[in-house]
């Protein structure tokens, strides 16, 4: 029961593959296309990180929401945390160097009202899009999302150690604090990171359409690791009722973001207000194909595949169904990255896709080391005999 | 699960040492005795309320909407605002016994049975202000998708007003079924109680010859996962309709792409304000209060908290994106809202919404009785403005300046409004006294897992 993972010769050396593969996609990014560099850098690390932070807040709703039956999973989540500050490093020198080719809105020409340039939409916007106060806000969900991931983490470590009902309780207001933190950010996060790709474009609800997407890739990252470790033998107590409630959650939130990718596109369709379809003019013209494999990927394959209570029971199609959604939302960033950089010049191949091993293979190691450094059952939670004994 | 592996960090949902039949005895207590005299005046207030109602429809139906202070400007006003109101509150019932069964939430069981009801009775109240708006209810039925040579012309499929009539109607539907279904069992156990053959014969027709037999038990059971499949989707999908209403045009104010969940999030919160409005009253009056714990109470506080600050969120996101989308008439749309001539509303929203409800993170207020009642009222006061605000300030200066105006209801629109809550309050009333206010057989379930002499000695798994 206080077993910790241990690393093997693979986790350790495939991971170091993966990166070398991402450093010379990235490479040959740079000599071919520096614009596609920054694009894919920018794509790979935020939905890196976004799974990241996935894992601190499933970790502090569970805590909010008082859930027992994720008790004896919860390292997991915890443990994919520790790539946040990495991501958001990676981040900060995305955005310090990368800025210009990303960032429409960088441009100091645009605000100057005697260049040919000067853009009056955008320097409405100058107080909020500009780099000073974006760098702040950077570090500030840097800080915040790297912080409680930190002190959640050292809660729960410290319960292993001491007991008492002090860690949990804490970790209560702690989760409690950064949901309420998380509200704010996730949505702020996506404007800057995402949203102001596409300088002139806005929607009120691409917030919250990004942290959909973000949370059911975590859940399936969340479900990968779990399989993983089930299939090693360190987790004998998780049976097919928690990987039922994983299931569960993976569907409900495919559900929940093709709900809000209706409700966006929906009513930006329907108005038909200039300002706002010339997002999805250019996704419809350039990206078609992409951008209908993006909703058959991310709702009906896993709505038929995880629908039935048995499918959500089975080892192996968690694994279909949880690849899958990992691809669908990777895709799903590129759509919301690629266009409002690349246009049509757009490509999607080797440096992609190697970009994407690379940033995988850190996402591997930083997780791998972070099971290894506490026992996977969290050795004396108050409602890990739920867990243990959770049937449904 | 076998044996009781419940943590001990959980407090008991079910106080006072009950045993089975001490419940059946305090669950049946209100149908089986005579009603008391705070019954009677708060259903005399009701049922005159209602009649005053009554009064106005039928004043508005031989007169004509121009009774009713819309005008050409502001089309949509008090009815529509109320439309929303209602539809809103009737979605705390079917979240609570839909979306909480799926999270295993057993605390919904003491409270979902009231809770269902009044989103049917809230059903109802909306319902009436479309029907109504549109000048000839005798027409209304040109709303369904029927044939030409009925006189109607067929619908407009492009319309989400359409889409409304779809989605409410179904889940008025769906909920009505839901809710009685979870009441037959309820519904036999009066039966068998009952002492004169008037009411042995009307409950055993009323519980459709329910035997609790294992078969009966296992169609209960299929067909309430069914149904709670089916009301998942349904409960978001309402007011995402309802939101449609509004989105798909091109009005600032209205065309905003976070409508949807910020619509859903806002009803939840307040049919949750709703519920414990009337969920406070009744556990005193009923002596429920070892059902409906003060810890049911915080827990609904919690939601309330989690909804409102969801809701302030997307006040915030839209206000913040009106700047930022560099579109001077969104802009106008919001400063207008905010410092405009109805800035008094907006600002009663703001702090009935998102203000208030923050007293909750005080464990204090939200474990108070008291202070939960006084909120949750300012919960209900917020999300009226909600709607008044979106509806009228948006409205009211439009793209010409000529015509732009203000809106004030006159007193048969308010005299509706007050019919409802009359009618509202009326059914509820009639609810406690004939039908099982908690869902005796589902409660029952949990007793030996979460009543609390159950959990004494389960000090062990600490």
């Amino acid at each position: 029961m206080d077993r910790k993972y241990e690393l093997t010769q693979n986790n350790k050396v495939i991971p170091l593959i993966m990166m070398a593969v991402g450093v010379v996609a990235i490479v040959m990014g740079f000599m071919t296309d520096h614009y596609r560099a920054w694009a894919t850098l920018l794509h790979n690390n935020f939905y890196f990180t976004a799974i990241a932070l996935c894992g601190t807040f499933f970790v502090a709703v569970q805590y909010v929401a008082q859930a027992g039956w994720a008790t004896g999973i919860k390292r997991v989540p915890e443990a994919m945390g520790a790539y946040l500050k990495y991501g958001m490093a990676f981040m900060l020198v995305i955005f310090i160097f990368g800025h210009h080719d990303l960032y429409h809105w960088t441009h100091k020409e645009l605000y100057d009202p005697s260049s040919d340039k000067y853009d009056p939409i955008l320097d409405g916007k100058k107080g909020f899009l500009n780099v000073p106060f974006y760098v702040i806000r950077l570090i500030a969900y840097a800080a915040i999302w790297v912080g409680f991931t930190y002190l959640l983490r050292k809660q729960s470590l410290l319960e292993d150690q001491n007991g008492g009902l002090e860690p949990y309780n804490k970790s209560v207001v702690l989760g409690a604090v950064f949901i309420v933190l998380f509200g704010v950010t996730s949505s702020t996060s996506a404007w800057d990171f995402l949203m102001s790709i596409d300088s002139h474009w806005f929607s009120t609800l691409f917030g919250w359409y990004t942290f959909a997407g973000l949370f059911v890739s975590g859940l399936a990252m969340m479900a990968l690791f779990i399989l993983v470790l089930r299939k090693k033998g360190y987790m004998p107590h998780v049976n097919e009722n928690h990987l039922h409630d994983v299931g569960k959650f993976m569907f409900a939130f495919s559900v929940f973001w093709t709900y809000l990718w209706f409700s966006q596109f929906m009513l930006i369709w329907y108005a038909h207000l200039p300002e706002e379809v010339v997002y999805y003019q250019v996704r419809w013209e350039y990206f078609k194909n992409l951008w209908v494999a993006n909703l058959l990927i991310n709702f009906i394959a896993p709505f038929l595949v995880l629908m039935t209570r048995d499918a959500k029971r089975q080892s192996a199609i968690l694994w279909v169904a949880g690849i899958i959604i990992l691809a669908g939302h990777w895709l799903d960033v590129y759509l919301m990255v690629t266009p409002g950089v690349l246009g049509k010049d757009w490509q999607l191949g080797f440096i992609e896709v190697g970009t994407m091993v690379g940033f995988l293979g850190l996402f591997l190691r930083t997780t791998f080391v972070e099971l290894s450094k506490a026992p996977i059952v969290p050795q004396n939670h108050p409602m890990l005999q739920e867990s243990l004994h959770h049937h449904i | 699960m076998s044996g009781n592996h419940e943590a001990a960090v959980r407090d008991p949902l079910i106080l006072g040492n009950k045993t089975y039949h001490q419940m059946t005895e305090d669950i049946c207590r209100p149908i089986e005795g005579k009603a008391n005299k705070y019954w009677w005046i708060s259903f005399v207030i009701s049922a005159t309320a209602m009649v005053w109602g009554l009064i106005c429809l039928a004043y508005t139906i031989g007169v004509g909407i121009g009774t009713w202070g819309a005008n050409k400007t502001v089309g949509w006003a008090w009815d529509i605002t109320n439309f929303v109101w209602w539809i809103g509150i009737g979605h705390a019932g079917t979240l609570i016994s839909a979306i909480l069964l799926l999270f295993r939430q057993r605390w919904r069981m003491s409270i979902n049975r009231s809770a269902e009801a009044m989103t049917i009775f809230a059903v109802i109240c909306a319902g009436l202000f479309p029907l109504f708006h549109t000048g000839r209810p005798w027409l209304d039925y040109w709303m369904l998708p029927i044939a030409n040579q009925f006189g109607s012309l067929w619908v407009n499929f492009n319309s989400p007003l359409l889409w409304d009539v779809f989605a409410i109607s179904t889940y008025f539907t769906v909920s009505l079924v839901f809710w009685y279904l979870g009441l037959l069992p309820d519904l036999a156990t009066v039966r068998d109680r009952c002492v004169t053959p008037t009411k042995k014969f009307i409950y055993g027709l009323l519980s459709f010859g329910w035997k609790g037999t294992a078969r009966d038990w296992h169609r209960f059971e299929e067909v309430s996962l069914v149904l709670a499949g089916l009301s998942t989707p349904l409960v978001l999908s309402v007011h995402t309709i309802v939101s449609f209403d509004f989105a798909t045009s091109i009005i600032p104010g209205w065309h905003t792409t976070i409508f949807p969940p910020y619509f859903v999030a806002g009803a939840i919160f307040s049919g949750f304000a709703m519920v414990l409005t009337l969920m406070l009253i009744a556990r005193k009056v009923l002596s429920l209060e070892s059902y409906i714990t003060i810890q049911h109470v915080e827990l609904m506080n919690k939601i309330i908290i989690l909804t409102g600050s969801i809701v302030g969120v997307a006040y915030i996101t839209e206000f913040f994106i009106a700047w930022y989308s560099g579109v001077e008439y969104e802009q106008y749309a919001f400063m207008n809202r905010a410092f405009g001539p109805y800035w008094w509303a907006y600002w009663s929203m703001m702090t009935c919404n998102v203000i208030t409800p923050q007293l909750f993170w005080f464990k204090k207020i939200r474990t108070s009785v008291m202070a939960t009642f006084i909120i949750s009222i300012f919960v209900n006061i917020g999300m009226w403005f909600e709607r008044f605000v979106i509806i009228v300030t948006s409205i009211h200066r439009d793209y010409v300046p000529s015509s732009w105006t203000m809106y004030s209801p006159t007193y048969i629109e308010v005299g509706i409004f007050v019919g409802t809550i009359g009618l509202f309050f009326t059914l509820f009333l009639i609810f406690a006294r004939v039908f099982p206010v908690i869902a005796l057989a589902e409660l029952k379930s949990i007793l030996k897992k979460t009543g609390n002499q159950y959990k004494k000695g389960d000090q062990n798994h600490g």
